[in-house]
């Protein structure tokens, strides 16, 4: 582990008013972002929110259009080999080499990170049951994703970067995943960023989270805060609603005639009084899983608007 | 340790360790000196972030219910206290509550599931003769 003592408080990455068009498809939204050192943190969205357009500006592959990105407080386009070598990734297409054998990856990879640890990544190569001489063309997809994890680890970097890297893999190959990311923040000081749409994964590894929707951010805060301030509230009113009140803080409404539950976003105690006083009474209230909170904060998003 | 991680149902992660410890020690499957794993080796068991394994045991120590040691890790270190008692009594009151909600849906009275309960704790008492 390489010592940066100026770096230490800085955030590992800090995005700054990026926004990013495609043609006439506004991608990225004034986003402004920053992770701290140490932290597993987990982008959320829908598809096609922005998570990868996102993660290609921290890994220098977009150069930012507006604003300003750094990483180890470097700008990733202008010094990529400063920031890569200290960058372990694995992303959703994954393109390794077909025609090289696993052994040959592993040589060919080692010169270019000078942490590179040889016993660390045969550890992995047993651990991940890969044959050396057999060719990555060969191999599953799965089995293509630990090779693709094992070349993103062996040189213990100080931020391991997936994109979405559960996708489409099966139960396995995502409990090595999410184990790497367990045991790589378990070593004190690396940081992983990681975007997955898989919001029990997310849930299990994550200490921050930050949903982003059509190019902006719709929340960014620790986990432990984001479930502390999203709750359930179900609410019985003496007559049968058509529909529920209108309540400042409520993301969400469901349910029909005397009972109806919301997901809120604020304080609970204020909503409670709110939702007493249209006539109804709180009958239950509930902790909210990420799964929840998401569904409700997008909900909220496209109805907005269609105002 | 027996524990498991369930998603969904919106109980934080950190919380049902702290409830699944809790029940293990007053049910008498973890007695007093027996030792928890690490934070990394349960992190890594349960596949989960070490802070929320931290957060448990953090938890755990200041209800009493066990002591970070230097040398050993960490260690339950009560087991009968008034604490734990209540502990039972929670997690006993959870089951009763299931238990009669579910029987008003089949219109059973709360006598009939007293005798219920009564016949089945005669039911499961070990006989003398295999004593």
């Amino acid at each position: 582990m390489i010592a940066d003592i100026p770096e230490n408080r800085e955030p590992v990455v800090a995005i700054r008013d990026v926004s990013r068009r495609f043609r006439t498809k506004l991608a990225l939204d004034d986003v402004t972002l920053s992770v701290p050192r140490g932290v597993v943190f987990g982008l959320v969205g829908p598809n096609g929110s922005g998570k990868t357009t996102l993660i290609k500006h921290v890994l220098g592959l977009l150069r930012a259009q507006t604003g300003s990105v750094r990483v180890f407080g470097r700008d990733p386009v202008a010094d990529p080999v400063g920031v890569l070598s200290r960058i372990g990734c694995l992303t959703e297409d994954n393109d390794l080499p077909g025609w090289m054998r696993v052994d040959e990856l592993m040589r060919y990879m080692r010169p270019f990170y000078p942490n590179w640890s040889d016993a660390y990544a045969e550890e992995l190569r047993q651990a991940f049951g890969l044959e050396p001489a057999v060719r990555i063309q060969e191999l599953s997809k799965g089995q293509r994703a630990r090779v693709g994890l094992l070349v993103a680890l062996a040189y213990r970097p100080a931020l391991l970067v997936l994109d979405e890297p559960s996708a489409g893999l099966d139960p396995l190959v995502r409990r090595d995943i999410l184990g790497a990311i367990v045991r790589t923040i378990a070593d004190e000081g690396r940081t992983v960023l990681f975007s997955s749409h898989l919001l029990d994964e997310v849930e299990r590894v994550a200490d921050h989270v930050a949903m982003i929707h059509r190019g902006r951010i719709v929340f960014d805060a620790p986990l432990d805060e984001i479930r502390a301030t999203h709750r359930r509230l179900t609410v019985r009113f003496p007559e049968p609603r058509p529909r529920p009140p209108a309540l400042a803080g409520v993301l969400a409404w469901e349910g029909s005639g005397r009972e109806w539950s919301a997901v809120c976003a604020a304080d609970a105690v204020g909503l409670r009084a709110a939702a007493e006083a249209t006539g109804g009474s709180v009958v239950a209230e509930h902790d909210l899983g990420l799964n929840e909170i998401f569904v409700a904060r997008a909900g909220a998003v496209a109805a907005r608007a269609e105002v | 340790m027996d524990i498991h991680i369930s998603q969904g149902d919106g109980v934080p992660i950190y919380l049902q360790i702290v409830n699944q410890v809790k029940y293990l020690v007053a049910s008498g499957r973890l007695a007093v000196g027996d030792e928890l794993p690490t934070i990394r080796a349960l992190a890594e068991r349960l596949v989960i972030n070490p802070n929320t394994v931290a957060r448990a045991y953090r938890e755990l120590e200041s209800a009493g219910i066990v002591a970070a040691r230097r040398s050993a890790g960490t260690v339950v270190t009560d087991t009968g206290s008034p604490l734990a008692r209540r502990e039972c009594v929670n997690i006993l009151t959870e089951r009763v509550d299931a238990l009669l909600a579910e029987a008003r849906q089949m219109n059973f009275e709360t006598e009939d599931v007293l005798d219920l309960i009564r016949r089945r704790d005669r039911a499961i008492r070990p006989r003398p003769e295999e004593k």
